[in-house]
């Protein structure tokens, strides 16, 4: 089966300090990929790659068959890849409603339109509604994002990735800041999402990462030390090493 | 009071949005002896509705708007009296056209950066086109300014008059034009994007959005408006000084819009009319201090009423809640 998503011997640097080196990555449809590792490991930089937020200092990245290295972040979107911030990125002020109404007025081509006001595009409305329903936040709608708790503005993160209808979803720690009680309720809700979507997420909590996970990269110092299920990664001894930082002795 | 915009705003006129043009028609009958006054402050507010377009909801800084208002004054002035155009729409015509241009071409350079910087260059703009219009006198008349500015009747049929009567209407049916088609596009999904790039940049390029093309395109509107108000002012003036460019008319229109209120569109209507209005008070009891009683009515005004004067009615009627105060755009 092709990937959805490729990248080839990816590497990026900041003058002398390597953040990436050769990363090679494949996602297909369906996949539901977690990609770990110590912190300062490069995860990060890796979607900012994918995302087109940093340019890669060599190698190429795929997007459905294409080529998509030097493609402007808008392209990316609009060829089908969506991402959730680590960091909520929303409109703190606006309506959660209106939070997901962007995205989905981008996708849809009419966010450009200045005659008729937003609100009798019932389309967009009734589409936002339903993605809030989904996710189970549809009686927040009219409230302003900074209203909400912590938990439900991860959720909203999701939402717009969501109206934008990806192919290729990252997760950049869906579950970073949420108590957790919490946690399990926005698990709930990833385990749900659309089957055929290929989905990465990055996520340091390791119970989120081995109940959603079928595989699973180990990022090491910007490399990728290996890959695997969840079985074989939680067996694997270098991962215990580096990354569990319990050191193996014998 | 506020203007949001966006998916969930409902997009009805309320009564209070009547009072403005209600005001204006009654100011027109009741004082006779203050038209000029009067179209002096409604072109101002059409300034500064030009300003809160950019800077109240897309959120872009600039302390350069006056170079393509001085841009549109000078435009119309030099059409009557270098090239004998005296009819005041291909007057206007020529005007909007100019600073639409200038906003495009700068746009595309600056708007790739962001606050500070884009500050800054906004600035520098503003004071070279004040050094071109300096420099080339032959046109402009430099520092002495453009003068021989002939305006025919509107439609071949109405004389600006002495009284200013002509010259008020006229400014008025701009400022009428001006802020239905702002309030238009506030409730549009383009106002909408608008407030999403003010709000969240990163989020509005993570959506797909084209940020930059979208910044370089609501800039070009906001000039084109702002080109009309300077061509008002050279046609009921029918003079053009230096006065329009530079730092100065910038950042006057810059107070008189965080007077009124940021991002609410009628604060660009309650700022220049409080402003001129104290500014022809005082200047008229104090000829010598006047600065100082704006510069106090400032300071009270950032103090205690952070969202502007607007936003203390908001304030003081709370039904009226306010949803992306003028606090969170002046960031």
């Amino acid at each position: 089966m092709d990937a959805v998503l490729e990248t080839q011997k990816l590497c990026k640097s900041f003058g002398a300090l390597t953040v990436a080196q050769n990363i090679d990555f494949r996602l297909q449809a369906g996949d539901r990929h977690a990609l770990i590792g110590p912190n300062g490991a490069g995860k990060t930089t890796f979607v900012n790659m994918l995302m087109g937020v940093l340019r890669p200092s060599s190698g190429r990245i795929v997007l459905g068959g294409e080529d998509i290295t030097r493609a402007p972040q808008a392209e990316r979107v609009k060829r089908g890849l969506g991402r959730t911030f680590q960091i909520n990125t929303l409109f703190r002020h606006l309506p959660v409603l209106d939070n997901v109404a962007l995205g989905i007025a981008e996708r849809r081509g009419v966010a450009h339109r200045m005659w008729r006001p937003a609100s009798s595009y019932r389309e967009i409305i009734e589409e936002s509604r339903e993605l809030l329903s989904t996710l189970g936040i549809a009686d927040v709608a009219s409230a302003p994002v900074m209203d909400l708790p912590y938990g439900k503005q991860r959720l909203v993160e999701i939402a717009i990735a969501l109206g934008l209808r990806p192919k290729v979803l990252l997760l950049d720690e869906p579950a970073a800041g949420v108590p957790s009680e919490e946690t399990d309720k926005i698990l709930r809700n990833l385990q749900k999402l659309p089957s055929e979507i290929a989905i990465l997420i990055i996520e340091h909590d390791m119970e989120v990462v081995f109940r959603f996970a079928r595989r699973i990269t180990v990022l090491v110092q910007g490399e990728v030390l290996v890959e695997g299920p969840p079985e074989e990664i939680a067996r694997d001894r270098r991962v215990h090493e580096v990354y569990l930082g319990e050191p193996h002795h014998g | 009071m506020t203007h949001a915009g966006g998916y969930s705003a409902d997009p009805r006129l309320r009564w209070p949005e009547f009072l403005p043009w209600i005001a204006a028609l009654a100011a027109f009958f009741l004082l006779p002896e203050y038209l000029s006054l009067g179209a002096r402050i409604l072109i101002y507010m059409l300034f500064a509705l030009s300003l809160d377009l950019i800077l109240g909801y897309a959120g872009i800084i600039t302390l350069g708007h006056s170079a393509f208002f001085g841009l549109g004054a000078y435009v119309a002035g030099i059409l009557s009296a270098k090239a004998g155009i005296t009819d005041p729409f291909l007057q206007m015509a020529g005007a909007a056209a100019a600073a639409g241009l200038l906003g495009v071409v700068t746009g595309a350079v600056i708007l790739r950066t962001r606050a500070l910087a884009l500050l800054l260059l906004t600035l520098a703009i503003t004071s070279i086109v004040l050094e071109i219009a300096n420099k080339a006198s032959w046109l402009t008349g430099g520092a002495d300014g453009l003068s021989g500015v002939t305006v025919a009747p509107i439609l071949g049929q109405f004389r600006f008059d002495l009284f200013g009567r002509t010259a008020f209407l006229y400014c008025l049916a701009f400022l009428f034009i001006g802020w239905f088609l702002v309030r238009r596009l506030i409730y549009s999904p383009f106002g909408a994007m608008l407030t999403g790039m003010r709000e969240n940049t990163a989020r509005m390029h993570a959506v797909g959005a084209p940020v930059y093309r979208r910044l370089v395109g609501v800039y070009a509107i906001s000039a084109v408006m702002a080109g009309v108000a300077g061509a008002l002012l050279c046609q009921t003036n029918q003079f053009v000084g230096l006065n329009v460019l530079g730092f100065e008319p910038s950042g006057e229109l810059l107070v008189m819009l965080i007077l009124g209120g940021v991002g609410r569109i009628y604060g660009a209507f309650v700022g220049p009319l409080v402003y001129l209005i104290a500014q022809d008070l005082l200047a008229k009891q104090f000829p010598e201090y006047w600065y100082f009683g704006i510069g106090l009515l400032l300071v009270v005004v950032v103090m205690f009423a952070p969202g502007g004067i607007l936003g203390l009615i908001d304030k003081w009627m709370p039904s009226s809640k306010p949803r992306s105060s003028a606090k969170a755009s002046a960031h």
